[in-house]
């Protein structure tokens, strides 16, 4: 009946029963996807708690745990006696699945330095390719980042980086100072993470011309540090108009199997297991959609925001980025999103009277004790604030690092000399976006889906038509590998069980003054109604889920819905629970200076969305 | 059944603490098994690689970088001083030379003949590892440090800043509740570990640093103090390496918080005797809480129970004490008074596992499970 795993046998049409987990820093996730009716579709999920570390410090039990949840549930069995995942050898087989499948961010994810030559042109390129590969980027070290060498050496040697990416140079170009910054890592001798005897994993994806001397200075003999593993991969920037960062990217995932999550407790165990390589989680996040926006021919931006940190994704007319901003979190960073943005910042979300000091001691609480939540109206309020602000200044990393190639030399016309864009200007339009996806504890959970759907439309300010959505149960990291494996199976997935329509989100691009006609809608199809909107309005017209609505739009001169300013245009809408929401507070959006406009703007927008209607609001603001 | 798990932190009368003392990088261990140590003494050490100083010396001396090894004064593997000629150019026609005085004092570690850059490798670097908590060596890990185990009372605190110090209990408060102001701190403090009550103001503080005091343990410090503190809003919790010229260790939260009456008082018996502190806190995953360790006597306390080998920790049951952790009710405790199976709608909305609280004033609420903490021992 059953078998022990065997070596993949991966033909897609075999494949009808799959299990997936992904294994989080505090909790494993494992879903169950089958094949019924001719349509893959998610059915069973099981979580458990992470053991990476002490007392169990054997990933596989989390793993075994979350997995034998599925199995309860399903009635399948899928967890042989010795502890393993059971494989099916025949398609009839009732237990066991045809592949097994994981990702991993445990133990703190995979944690990297970048180095380039010059900051904005390789060092960017090398930090794109680490971040879209999943890592999170501890330092990008430069020729001119404006640090002395002994600073840099200094930095290099305090961080602890998993592995180094070090690129520089085009090919056939100069090779002095890729080489030159080569020869500041190597006698910094930055200490890796798992101590010991563990060779530090560098990785040269720069001028091809200077490989023989990159090894010559990361050839250490005689060295009780361990001394370096170095690999070499095609240049990321062979030419300074061209981006090759896939080779890069590839070595980094293998470099992270090979060296880091073998040092990574049970990790040796789970990388047998599993048919198909294990990947970081945000780099699986990212495999998914750009997957979707492939398929679908869309531009698409994903966000997770968790309790430390929070991921943009962005996939703009073929082009992926993801940034990772490190300290923009809803628990162990909540207080330096407070930091960062400025208590008046966050309290301009907020329609109810709150008090600084006693809500500054409340972020510190909520930050040394990280697993509370929200149990007043008031807290939640508040929270939802703060999100605005993360998720607002996550975005806005993002834009600036999403860019043009910077250093091209462009063909100016004579209309350019007007124009103040000097290339490297940011490819992330609001208004050619077409999908926003959102997940994490504060968007996920929210306990309204219009909360969620304003969280992402005044955190992202979209412009013209946007669909808003959210991942379910976070499952995106799963349908990531998935689709290395079967993409029709993660996309069908994907559409089906992963993606929540919120609804869709019209916005006018434009300033104007409060009052003054902004645009006017027609809606038809699943939905019929029609007015006018004053700038500064935001009015929301219910459509269900699963619904479709043709929304014609008529903007005022110098407002723009996607057809240009002043010009209507006509789109399908999605509906969903925070139906069509028309959007007329312009862009950017600013909300007004005096504090008491600032307050009413803040109530009519809570008004008219019913987000908070019913809450029960303590008359001491507790 | 009407049990949940629910994490707290640990305050005991007496438990077995094991301290594991590492080096950074592998060095040698000062310690054998059985040796008994005091918290100040060096147990082990090792020396870091010094820094390193580049030099770009082909632009200094206004040569290829393939000459530059043919122009040095000095060779790899010499030592040099700082201000000491280590390589000279040709000059024209053997005039007009210029010699290149080095960064640093070190040993020139590398010349490069592709980039023309050479590197002082500065005097290697000590690094020693003090016991932190007296007591006796159980376990020697070769090369790496060693572990000290003894009998201690162990109180954890929530938050913490500035890393490991000892010193002598010197109680400033009369009781748990009352907030820790200024004129409490007395020269006499200087070296001591200062307990307070209640809240700990910043000028109370600032009084503590100016004695000398070691460290200051009280039940809560409002934000503002501490970023004045700092001299910096504080962003993510990872602390230890402060040098603010004092430990602090905030026991219950932020804000106006009495600290836990049994915390305060075992504290408070132990007046007169040293306590080994630690502010570092780490919350993320592999958490770490600030402490407070007391070494005890042979017998004293022997009758106090190790909480976690008493009962199941973490586990919440009826009667169970615990601490409510978030506003509105945030810093209250009470006893588990029911453990209702369903979810619940909460005042925000979200539905949630709840538990009934009653406080000792015979009112009760009821809270997220997520929202409260056990009181451990």
């Amino acid at each position: 009946m059953h078998s022990e795993p065997e070596p993949p046998a991966l033909d897609p049409d075999r494949i009808k029963v799959i299990v997936a987990t992904d294994c989080g820093s505090t909790t494993t996730k494992a879903i169950m996807i089958e094949e019924v009716d001719g349509a893959y579709r998610q059915t069973f999920r099981g979580e458990a708690p992470t053991t990476v570390e002490e007392p169990f410090a054997d990933v596989t039990v989390g793993v075994v745990n979350s997995v034998t949840e599925l199995q309860e549930l399903s009635g399948r069995r899928l967890i042989a006696d010795d502890g393993t995942i059971i494989r099916r050898t025949s398609i009839d087989d009732a237990d066991g699945c045809d592949i097994y499948i994981s990702t991993s961010s445990a133990g703190g994810g995979l944690q990297m330095m970048v180095a380039g030559v010059v900051r904005e042109m390789t060092a960017a390129s090398a930090k794109r390719a680490a971040l879209g590969a999943g890592a999170i980027v501890m330092d990008v070290i430069a020729s001119n980042d404006k640090r002395r060498p002994h600073e840099q050496i200094q930095r290099i040697r305090e961080l602890r980086p998993d592995m180094v990416l070090l690129s520089g140079g085009t090919d056939g170009g100069n090779s002095t100072q890729v080489v030159q910054l080569a020869e500041l890592v190597a006698p910094a001798k930055p200490r890796p993470r798992f101590g010991g005897a563990y060779q530090l994993p560098i990785i040269f994806a720069g001028n091809s011309d200077a490989r023989t001397e990159i090894e010559r200075v990361f050839t250490v003999e005689d060295d009780a540090t361990g001394g370096f593993d170095l690999s070499v991969v095609e240049n990321l920037r062979p030419t300074l108009e061209q981006e090759n960062l896939g080779p890069a990217r590839d070595c980094i995932h293998d470099v992270f199997l090979e060296h880091v999550m073998a040092h990574a407790p049970g990790y040796d165990k789970l990388i047998d297991w599993t048919n198909a390589p294990i990947m970081p989680t945000p780099g699986a996040v990212g495999d998914i959609l750009q997957t979707i926006a492939r398929t679908q021919g869309i531009n698409a931006v994903g966000v997770d925001i968790g309790g430390a940190t929070t991921d943009v994704f962005s996939v703009f007319d073929g082009t992926f980025n993801r940034t990772v901003s490190a300290n923009l979190g809803m628990s162990y960073s909540i207080s330096n999103v407070c930091a960062e943005a400025g208590m008046d910042q966050i309290l301009r979300w907020v329609h109810l009277d709150m008090e600084e000091r006693e809500l500054r001691n409340r972020v510190k609480n909520k930050m040394i004790r990280p697993t509370t939540i929200p149990q007043s109206a008031e807290a939640l309020v508040f929270e939802q604030a703060v999100a605005r602000e993360a998720l607002r200044l996550a975005y806005q990393q993002h834009k600036e690092f999403a860019t043009t190639l910077k250093g091209v030399q462009q063909q100016r016309t004579v209309g350019d000399v007007f124009s103040q864009e000097v290339g490297g200007s940011s490819i992330v339009d609001g208004m050619t976006l077409d999908l926003l996806v959102a997940s994490g504890g504060v968007l996920s959970h929210a306990p309204r889906m219009q909360q969620t759907a304003m969280m992402l439309i005044d955190a992202f300010e979209p412009e013209g038509f946007t669909t808003l959505a959210k991942d379910s149960i976070f499952m995106m990291p799963h349908l990531g590998v998935l689709s290395s494996v079967h993409e029709r199976a993660a996309m069908e997935v994907f559409e089906k069980d992963c993606l929540v329509v919120l609804g869709t989100c019209i916005a006018a691009k434009g300033q104007g003054k409060p009052g003054k006609p902004c645009f006017s809608y027609r809606m038809s199809g699943g939905s019929t109604a029609s007015g006018d909107l004053a700038y500064g309005d935001l009015v929301v017209v219910p459509l269900a889920a699963e619904e479709t609505a043709e929304v014609e739009v008529t903007p005022a001169r110098g407002f723009d819905l996607g057809n240009g300013p002043g010009k209507p245009i006509t789109r399908t809408a999605k509906g969903g629970p925070a139906g069509i929401i028309l959007d007329a507070r312009g862009r950017r959006l600013e909300l007004p200076e005096d504090p008491v406009e600032r307050r009413q703007a803040v109530t009519r927008m809570v008004e008219s969305t019913g987000m908070y209607d019913d809450l029960e609001v303590a008359p001491n603001g507790a | 059944m009407a049990k949940a798990y629910t994490p707290g932190l640990k305050v005991a009368a007496r438990t077995t603490h094991r301290a594991r003392r590492l080096l950074p990088i592998s060095g040698e261990v000062r310690v054998a098994v059985g040796d008994v140590v005091a918290a100040k003494d060096v147990v082990a050490e090792t020396f870091m690689d010094g820094d390193i100083t580049p030099m770009n010396m082909a632009n200094r001396l206004s040569c290829p970088a393939g000459d530059v090894a043919g122009l040095m004064l000095k060779q790899i593997g010499e030592a040099v001083e700082k201000g000491e000629p280590i390589a000279r150019s040709k000059g024209i026609f053997g005039a007009f030379k210029t010699e290149v005085p080095s960064d640093a004092t070190g040993t020139i570690e590398q010349v490069s003949s592709v980039t023309g850059q050479v590197m002082v490798r500065g005097a290697a670097i000590p690094v020693q590892v003090r016991a932190y908590l007296s007591g006796k060596v159980v376990e020697v890990l070769p090369k790496e440090g060693c572990i000290i185990e003894n009998d201690v009372m162990f109180v954890q605190g929530i938050f913490g800043i500035g890393g490991e110090t000892e010193g002598v209990i010197h109680v400033a408060c009369s009781s748990h509740e009352e907030t820790l102001e200024a004129d409490a701190i007395t020269p006499e403090m200087k070296g001591a570990v200062v307990l307070g009550g209640a809240r700990m103001t910043a000028a109370a503080l600032r009084k503590a640093i100016e004695v000398g005091a070691a460290a200051v343990v009280s039940g809560g410090l409002d934000d503002q103090d501490l970023k004045e503190l700092l001299g910096r809003d504080l962003g993510v919790a990872i602390t230890g390496s402060e040098q603010i010229g004092i430990t602090v260790i905030v026991t219950e939260g932020f804000g106006d918080i009495a600290m836990a009456e049994r915390t305060w008082r075992l504290l408070a018996d132990r007046a007169g005797r040293t306590a080994s502190v630690n502010g570092a806190t780490q919350i993320r995953a592999g958490v770490m809480r600030p402490e407070i360790l007391v070494p005890l006597e042979p017998g004293e306390n022997e009758n106090e129970v190790d909480p976690t080998l008493a009962k199941e920790a973490g586990m919440l049951d009826l009667g169970t004490t615990v601490r409510v952790i978030r506003d509105p009710y945030f810093g209250l405790l009470g006893e588990v008074a029911s453990l209702p199976a369903e979810p619940a709608v909460l005042g925000s909305g979200s539905r949630a596992r709840v538990l009934e609280v009653r406080f000792p004033d015979g009112a009760t609420a009821v809270v997220p499970r997520a929202n409260v903490e056990l009181i451990e021992g």
